[in-house]
Formats: C-alpha cells, structure tokens, sequence
C-alpha cells in the first residue's frame, strides 16, 4: 500500500484489492493443490438436514409436504422475538443482535398446512412415531450410540423462523461415524427436529414467513470437523445424502436435503455456512471461506501493526447535509432526497482495509454492508467509501470530508445512509465491525452464493441457547425396540461402493445409483441372470439421461424395471431391448409389456429371418457406395446398422456382428 | 444436607450410589449402546426410575437407559446455578408510581428446567433486567404476595389482595399491577370488583398464556400494556389486560366481571362476554376506550374494602339426566349458596324439583345462570322457568356463572337474610349483570364463511 499524503489521494482501491489478494496468496480452487489446504489450514465439517418422509408434521397432525404460494394465505400473525436470559443467565449474542434489528415477524397462514401448534397457540402433541422410527434408523446406519430415552429440547432462534422462537428437537444418538474412499469421517450426532418456515421476503424491519414447511420432521446429522479439503467436504455431505436415501424413507426435491457446512483455517474460527442445498456447491464455498478468514487474519495483522492497542481504537463521525457540503457522490444524493440522514465517517488506521481482499470480488467494505443490512436494517447500497470497488467517493468528496472530520492519512473515509432511526444502530455497527478486524475473525453463520461467495446473516449463536421442553415427556427407547429395527436396515454406502465395484459398474454412474437408492434394484435384476455391468450402465447412464429429458409418469417406480426384466426374461428377449423399452413404460409405467414392444415396432425374428437379407444388403452397399476400395470393416458396419434395430432384443448384438463379419469376410 | 440425588428414585437411585455418582458430577458412562459423556442433571420427580439424564457437550439432553450401563465413573463436578441477573430498576421523575403486586404464575416466574421448580422473576430489578422497556412507561415497586398457581387462589388470597390493595391506594399509588396465572384470572378480577369498590386509580390484573422463558412469550408485552394502563389510564377499574389478536398489537382492557378465558392455549384467550372490552392498549396508541362509560381516575383517596367471602357456596352444571342427589348431597354438606348454570335460558329437568325445594327450605340460596354464556337467564319464557322461581331459583339475569359464584360467596359472607342476598345478587356492581346486551355483544364469527375468511386476511385474529 502506497503512502500518502491525504485521505483518499491517488489510490487505486482496484489495485490494492489485487495486491492484498496476492499478498495472502489467494489461490483460485481449480489450481489449488492439498499443499495449499495445508498452508492455511482448511478444516471443515458438516450439518446434514434431511427431510423424512411422513404423513404428518412433527408436533401437531398437520400434513407434511404440503406447500403453498406466497400468496395463498387465509390469515397473518405478527410476532416480535425478544432474547431470553440463557440458564446460565446472560443474554446470547445472536439473541442481542437479532433484538437490535427491531424485525416486525409476519407469518402467512394457510389453513390446510398449518393450525394452532405451528403459531404457538397450542403446546405440542406427541411425536410422531413414524418419523422417530425412520430418524432411529438412519441413526443406527450412521453407528451412533442409541440414546435410552429421548429428551425433547428447545434451541432458540430468535430470527422468527419458528413462530415460538426456538425449535423442538432431540439427540437420537452421539458418536459415529461413516467410511469415505480414504478415511473415516466422526459423526457428533444425531437430532430429530421440526422444520423451520420459508422466507418470503425480508425488506427493511419487516420480513415475511411462509408456514407450510414449519414442523415437518427433519433429521440433522452433526460431523466432527474432520474434513481437511473442500472434496472431502463434498464425499461426506455425498456419502451422508446417499445413507439418508439408502432407507428409502427421506423426502427427495428441492429443499428436502440442506446442509450447512463449519469452516475454519488455521488462527480462523468457526464460521457457519447455512443452508447449502446442493453438494456441488460445497468445494467452492469451502474453499472461499476459507481464504476469507485468512484475509481477515491479515487485515488484524495490519492493523495490530499500526495500533497495537486496539481498545481504545475509536471511529469519528458527522452527520452532514450533502447540499450544504456540495458532495457529488449520486448515489448518497439520491438517498438525501427520499429523506435518510447521511452520515460521515472517519476511520482512523483502516486505510487500505476497506478495499482489501476478501473473497473473489469482494473486500472488508463487504464485511461492514452485509451487516448494515442484517443489524441495521438498511438495504443495500448502504456505505461507500474513498475505497470503495463500484462507486468510490470522489477525490473532492474525500478531501471535503476528511476536512470535516479533521482526518488523517491513515484514516479511511466512509459515507452511510439510513433512515433517521435506524443510524444509531448503523453506527454502533460499524464500529464493532470495525474493531472486531482487530481481533481477527468473527464468529458468524453466513448466507451461501450461487458465485460461491457468502454473505453475513447473523452472530453465531452459542451453546446457551438450549433448554428442556417443558412441554412434552421423554420418551424411552426399549431394547427390544431398537433391535427390531437394527434387523431391517439396509446396507452400509461403503459396503455398497465395494459392490459396484466388484460388479464391474462403471464408476461415473455410482454417485446417481446411490443417489437414487437403485442398488437394490440392480440386484434384484441381477439375481434374474443379467449382466452387472449391463443393468448399472442402463440405470447410471440411460435412465439418468432419461430422467433429464422426459416427464415421469406418477405411476412410475423403479420397481417397474425390475418387471420390465422378468418380463424380458419369461419372453426369451435379449436384454438390449430394454434401452429402447425404457423411455417408454418411463412415461407410460401402466401400459403392458407387449403393448410396449407394438409401440416400438418391436417384431420376432428368428436368426435365420434376420440374417436373410446380408447377402442383398452387401450387394446393395456396393451399389450406393461410391469409393472403390471399400475395407470389408465398412461393409460389415453398414450391414450391421440396417439390421440393429430389428435384431434388437431377437439376438446379441454382438453373435448377429460376428455372423455378418463371416459372411463378408 | 443437599440432596444430591435430586429426583432419582428406586432403581436409578441405587445404579446411582453403586457407581457412587452424584447429580451435576461429570461422568463417562459405559453402555451396552457405547460410550456416553455427559453432566448428570436431576430428574423430573414423575418420570420413572429407570433413566439417568445427561446433559451432553452441545447442550442438549439425553436419558441413559441404567440397564444398558455396564459402568460409571464421575470425572469431575458442575453445579450450575440459577440466577436472574438483575439490574437496579431506575427512578424517573414525572412518571407515575405503579405497584406490581404478586400472586405466582407464569408472567412473574421463570421455570427451572433442570428441577421443574418455578423460579420467580420478581423483583423490580429482576423485571428490569427482562423487559427494560418498563422503565419508560413507570417508577416501578413490586411486593410479593404468594407464590401460587393461578388454580390455588382462593377466597383467603381474594381477601388478602383486596387488603394489600387497598392499603397501596391510601399510600399513594397511581396505579396497581396484579401478576397472576391465568385460569383464573377472571375469578380474581371478579372477587377484586366486588371488594375493592370506588377505586380511585386503575387495578390491572395481568398474566401470559406462553411463559416468559420463551422468545416469543406474551408476557412481556401484557406487562407493559398493564403498566402503561395502571400508570397512565383514565378507567379506575378493576380490568383484565391481556392480548386482543393473537398477534403482537395490542391488548384489551376487560372489565372484571364480564371476562372470561374462552380458549385453553391462545394467546388471545380472554374475551369480554355479551359486551364490548372496556378499551384497547398499545404502547403507541395508548389506552383507547371502546366503551364511553366508566369510572373515572380521582386524586382522593376514597377507597372501599369489603373482604368478606362465605366459602360454602358452589356451582352445579346442570346436564341432561342430573339426579337430585347432586343438590341433597351440597344441601347436607351445609352449603349456603348454589349457582346453577342451566341450559337454554336457565333450565333444569323435573326430577331435581324435589331437592330444589328442599334446598330452599333449608335455606340455601340458588341463582340461576346459563352454560351458553352469552345471553339472559329469561324464565318466564317456558313453565319449567316458571315452576322453578315458584321452588325458590332466583335467575341472575345475565351475570356469568364465574362470576356469579364469586358473588354469591361475597354477598353471603356479609348476610344471611334472603331478600338482602336478592338484593345485593341483582344489583350490579360493575357491570356484572349489565340491562341491555349490545348486538356487538355477542360476536363468533364461524371460519370458512367468505366474507369472514376476508375479514380474518386483512385483519389478525
């Protein structure tokens, strides 16, 4: 960073935002090697939610998996969630700082998903037993220690998303664990719990809740922070996703499966990313995260180098009439006319800092509007400053201001906007952003990106936030029970992945068979006397493309393959017909099988029949054929080709190949 | 000596003591369904004696079945203990001087989760410490008066309140809090109207139906309508303030003697029946009256206590098929008073007349009140109306059967004689039998109605 003269004199804050990028030695993750995750010491870890699949919610008999638009609602409720002293009496973080965003909670009711219990007008019901027994099966998959009775609990969350202000949830089993390729992942636990509701919108100090998918039973399934890179990262949330479906009990679709993935880097601290919903894009946001607090690291390196002291650091401010100062930045003259205040700020030693890398396209200014927006209230833009990437403030602007607020070379010069109630809150943010850069990472929980980047959401809570529900009764788990329920579950995903393998199924269909829970479907076709590697490239790579382009019939189950080949079997038909029948009873799962074979034009043949017409065919061939010299491998292609189609499910493909080979060889 | 077994019992006690292990020790404890870590936490004195509870790292709970457990060792020892924090409650000049005065329940109490014990948040400091706002609406003092559940008042709790009330008034105060569970709030708020008559200032009673351990409780918002209304409102009454909607917006001021908790868990559960609320609160709004008659708040200090209360009075609820014995067996029992609420417009069958009669021969008062609440006991109507004021019932007009109760203990704790006993019975004290019910009275809108399913979208419930 260049010295100067003046706040905000010839400094290129594009500039210093590549410089600090390469000054930390950002690596961009497709040219990142495990050297590099060593560096800097990427560790990471997992929550894997999990819808079940129940007729009823969690709590109340309301219908699960039921949902409607964010205008279809029969009535609102208004909540406002005030923090409540933790056991230990003190207020937790998270609950402070929700408390200072003064948020008006507004929930959206429809009747046919939601009644008194969601709205916390009536105490709950007992437990759903079927979501219990599912839960206590994934957790003897995971190898946890079953717990002898379950405790309800209550976790607070103070952002409305449960109208009570905490969820109903309880351990099922502690320390387990999974086996990846290379190395065995620990699992904490194991909690059922009741979904949270869908966000509608969240302007200003008004945010909107749907209650549909409030109570659904949801599992979560804790790991130690036992992943050292972000593919790691990715196996476990793949190798947990794919227990989770193994039982063939878990909700699939859009939302069904979420995972929040710990980070943390070497000095870093633990930093929540919330609500990923697909495992792609967990190596990215990892990895992001990653280098983001190792930015930070060397912001508070900086920092301490210029202020060693940094409790007595404190930031200057100006409330200001931007007519008054002649101030040219358009964006803070066009907030001053719809009425916010415009305040100055002066922040001394943070030269350079605000414009310093973060993550891909982002700096610290970032750090500072992310949390103007969650805590204050006030939307995006918020803050500009002389460093500012997109809309810096003018070097006139700069200077003016730094005269106001009688700045200094070191200082940083900042503008924010808000309404008038909102700036109290605004500044007391900035602030203690600003000092938590001395101090180096923040405990938060963080908003996932589609470009792989976060944003702030809120304080991480701590562990005080978690109290017995006083409103419901343990509930033991007997011997007997957890035995019976031990006999039927299905196999290991690591038992599974050796099977594959040892049935020679290609590698790349693996994670779409697993997903999908088809191994037992492929077994039970192999039990029929088929191919291995035939059935696993059909289901991994035809259905797969299948799935992606044709609608599925709602009658469609998997198990209709498994007919399709007993079928196929009974009539003496060669297996590679089934490709071509496939897309049909996919879209058609009740037309009978022969029904299926008229509309492929399929006919009978025997060997002799479609072997009649090679000798024309050859003859043919030369006719059409313009080249002279013709290799005989031509010749037996293109004979080949006029009569797959019809030989298809007659004879092997392969025998019909080698008998024209003769006849033109 | 502490008991260090808090809550174990039987077989769980004794796996206890063989491991030699104590409540709050830290243990690893060897099961048969692996190892589990933990804090020992007491146990609800109901659950059975087969579990031990921990509390694991991540501060939830779990129960360790003692017969998978094939050893314990106690590693270390935590005692957590409990304690509001509390913070001096500050004097503002200018702002009036409110008392809250306590009974129990769930707006001035905190539950201990770990014993299942009620912890009361009580002090002004302690209040201060929740719901700072406070500050802003009253000079805040606070006495406890009993530590009971909203079911445990009583006839002797009416008297001592209504006492303790009246002495607040003669010191000065510019308004009363009355903190109180609520499932009988309306008893309460009933026996104070007839007790304390011709208040000068506002008496507030006030509860929450979700305890105040919980983000999104009632019960600080009832508490700062309820001082707002006790230091600020005009109505010099004894009132109800609880949530109008279920949602957070405001509350309603009910008077004493027409309000009823009509729902078992809404927050909105408290209506005035066949009448409007006296008024809505909201700290932005303030108090605004619905009704144009009430009492008016008054510089003097003018206060009448009456305390008076006969406990041998009951209420019957009449259903098809009651046998006379019901009434002979109160009759024998020397109860003085009986509050019917009977069906319709105040009926009940013919094969009680017979101990109607001889109920009234041995000089036991009976009122007749109806189970639908809304609406007059009107028996002139039909002869079995007729037949039973000729046996001696006394309708008591539209007076609800609560309060009715409450009434009659009252009245024949201060005479015996049947025409003054009709007399004080018919002759409202505070609207508890009003001449004319408002259509606006009786409002229960049926859901699934179009025009009502538009009204509940646009306006909260």
């Amino acid at each position: 960073m260049a010295k100067k003269q003046e706040p905000g004199k010839h400094f290129d804050p594009h500039k210093n935002y590549r410089d600090t990028q390469k000054a930390i030695g950002y690596v961009s993750r497709a040219e990142t090697t495990r050297k590099d995750y060593e560096r800097i010491g990427f560790k990471s870890g997992l929550e894997v939610h999990q819808q079940l699949k129940t007729k009823q919610k969690l709590f109340c008999r309301c219908p699960a998996g039921l949902f409607h638009a964010d205008n279809d609602y029969h009535a609102e409720i208004i909540r406002h969630m005030r923090p409540t002293l933790s056991e230990m009496g003190e207020y937790d973080g998270t609950a402070l700082m929700e408390f200072k965003t003064r948020k008006e909670i507004v929930y959206r009711i429809n009747n046919k998903t939601t009644c008194t219990y969601e709205i916390d007008d009536t105490p709950p019901f007992p437990i759903n037993r079927e979501a219990l027994e599912i839960a206590l099966e994934i957790s003897l998959l995971c190898k946890f220690n079953i717990v002898g009775e379950v405790h309800i609990t209550r976790k607070q969350y103070l952002d409305g998303s449960i109208p009570t202000g905490f969820q109903r949830t309880a351990i099922l089993g502690v320390e387990g664990g999974i086996q990846l390729k290379n190395k065995k992942i620990g699992l904490i636990q194991l909690s059922i719990e009741e979904d949270a509701c869908r966000e509608i919108s969240d302007i200003g100090h008004r945010r909107i809740y749907k209650t549909d998918r409030l109570g659904m039973p949801l599992i979560e399934t804790v790991t130690h922070p036992h992943c050292l890179t972000p593919d790691e990262l990715r196996e476990a949330a793949d190798y947990i996703r794919f227990l989770n479906r193994s039982t063939g009990k878990v909700r699939t679709g859009i939302g069904a499966a979420r995972q929040d993935t710990n980070v943390s880097c070497e000095g870093g601290t633990r930093v929540e990313i919330k609500g990923v919903s697909h495992n792609k894009w967990l190596p990215e946001l990892s990895h992001n995260e990653c280098f983001r607090q190792w930015a930070l690291l060397h912001i508070r390196e900086i920092l301490l180098k210029r202020n060693p002291l940094p409790d007595k650091w404190t930031m200057r401010h100006i409330e200001i009439d931007p007519f008054a100062t002649n101030l040219e930045h358009p964006v803070a003259l066009k907030f001053f006319e719809m009425g916010y205040r415009i305040v100055a700020l002066a922040l001394p030693l943070f030269h350079g800092i605000l414009s310093h890398f973060t993550q891909p396209g982002k700096c610290f200014t970032n750090e500072l509007s992310d949390r103007l927006k969650v805590i204050a209230c006030i939307e995006r833009p918020n803050i500009t400053s002389n460093e500012d990437l997109e809309m810096p403030l003018s070097e006139n602007d700069t200077t003016k201001l730094a005269s106001l607020l009688k700045a200094s070379p070191d200082d940083t010069i900042a503008l924010i906007w808000g309404p008038a109630d909102d700036i109290p809150t605004a500044l007391e943010t900035i602030e203690e952003r600003c000092r938590m850069a001395f101090e180096g990472v923040p405990r938060e929980t963080r908003r996932p990106l589609p470009d792989g980047t976060t944003l702030f959401e809120r304080v991480l809570p701590g562990a005080d936030r978690m109290y017995p529900d006083t409103d419901s009764a343990p509930i033991p788990l007997e011997e007997a029970y957890i035995e019976k329920l031990r006999d039927r579950l299905p196999t290991d995903i690591w038992v599974r992945y050796q099977q594959l393998a040892q049935l020679q199924i290609p590698e790349d269909t693996h994670a779409f068979l697993l997903r999908r829970n088809l191994v037992p479907i492929i077994e039970e076709i192999v039990a029929l006397g088929f191919p291995s590697r035939f059935v696993g490239t059909l289901l991994g790579h035809t259905l797969k493309r299948i799935e992606g382009i044709l609608p599925r019939h709602i009658n469609f189950s998997y198990n209709r393959i498994v007919e399709l080949f007993r079928f196929i079997k009974e009539n003496n038909l060669h297996h590679a017909l089934s490709k071509v029948m496939l897309p049909v009873i996919y879209q058609h799962p009740n037309m009978d099988f022969n029904s299926v074979l008229t509309s492929i034009n399929f006919k009978r043949k025997t060997e002799e029949e479609l072997l009649a017409p090679v000798d024309y065919l050859i003859e043919k061939f030369k006719e059409i054929k313009i080249a002279k010299k013709d290799k005989p491998e031509n010749v037996v292609n293109w004979v080949m080709g006029q009569l797959q189609r019809q030989a298809l499910g007659n004879i092997d493909p392969a025998v019909l190949f080698s008998k024209i080979k003769s006849k033109v060889m | 000596m502490e008991d260090i077994f808090q809550g174990y019992k039987g077989k769980a006690l004794d796996v206890l003591k063989k491991f030699n292990v104590r409540v709050w020790g830290k243990v690893v404890i060897e099961t048969t369904r692996g190892e589990f870590q933990g804090t020992v936490l007491p146990r609800a004195e109901n659950d059975d004696d087969t579990h031990i509870v921990l509390k694991i790292a991540t501060g939830y709970n779990i129960g360790i079945d003692i017969f998978t457990i094939k050893s314990m060792k106690e590693v270390g020892y935590y005692k957590a203990t409990y304690k509001i924090p509390e913070k001096e409650f500050p004097y503002t000049p200018n702002l009036p001087k409110v008392k809250l005065l306590g009974t129990g329940g769930t707006i001035a109490s905190r539950l201990d989760y770990r014993t299942g014990a009620v912890i009361p948040a009580f002090s002004p400091g302690e209040l201060y410490g929740a719901v700072p706002e406070l500050a802003n609406i009253c000079n805040l003092t606070t006495e406890k008066l009993f530590a009971v559940f909203s079911e445990n008042m009583g006839p002797e709790q009416y008297k001592a309140l209504a006492i303790a009330i009246g002495k607040e008034i003669e010191n000065g105060v510019d308004g009363i809090i009355i903190g109180h569970g609520t499932d009988t709030l309306s008893h309460t708020a009933a026996a104070l109207t007839f007790m304390v008559q011709n208040s000068p200032i506002p008496i507030v009673l006030v509860g929450s139906q979700r305890s105040s351990d919980r983000p999104s409780s009632d019960a600080a918002l009832n508490l700062m309508h309820a001082a707002y209304t006790a230091g600020h409102s005009d109505i010099a009454e004894v009132m109800v303030c609880m949530f109008g909607p279920t949602s957070d917006e405001y509350g309603f001021l009910h008077r004493g003697t027409r309000v009823r908790k009509m729902h078992s868990s809404y927050r909105s559960t408290f209506r005035t029946i066949s009448d409007t609320p006296l008024a809505t609160v909201n700290l932005k709004d303030g108090v605004r009256p619905i009704k144009d008659v009430y009492n008016h708040r008054r510089k003097d200090r003018n206060v009448k206590i009456l305390p008076y209360f006969e406990e041998k009075v009951s209420i019957v609820y009449y259903y098809p098929n009651m046998k006379p014995d019901i009434i002979d067996s109160l009759v024998d029992n020397g109860y003085r008073g009986i509050i019917i609420a009977g069906t319709g417009l105040g009926h009940v069958n013919k094969p009680l007349y017979p101990a109607i009669e001889r109920a009234t021969k041995r000089g036991v008062h009976m009122f007749m009140t109806v189970q639908t609440l809304w609406g007059y006991a009107h028996m002139y109507v039909y002869d079995t109306g007729r037949d039973l004021m000729a046996k001696g019932i006394i309708p008591a007009e539209n007076m609800l059967p609560e309060t009715a109760y409450i009434k009659l203990g009252w009245v024949l704790g201060q005479t015996d004689d049947p025409k003054e006993v009709k007399r004080l019975m018919l002759t409202p004290i505070n609207d508890e039998i009003t001449p004319r019910e408002p259509y606006n009275g009786y409002l229960i809108y049926q859901g699934g109605v179009p025009e009502v399913e538009e009204f509940i979208r646009k306006f909260r419930k």
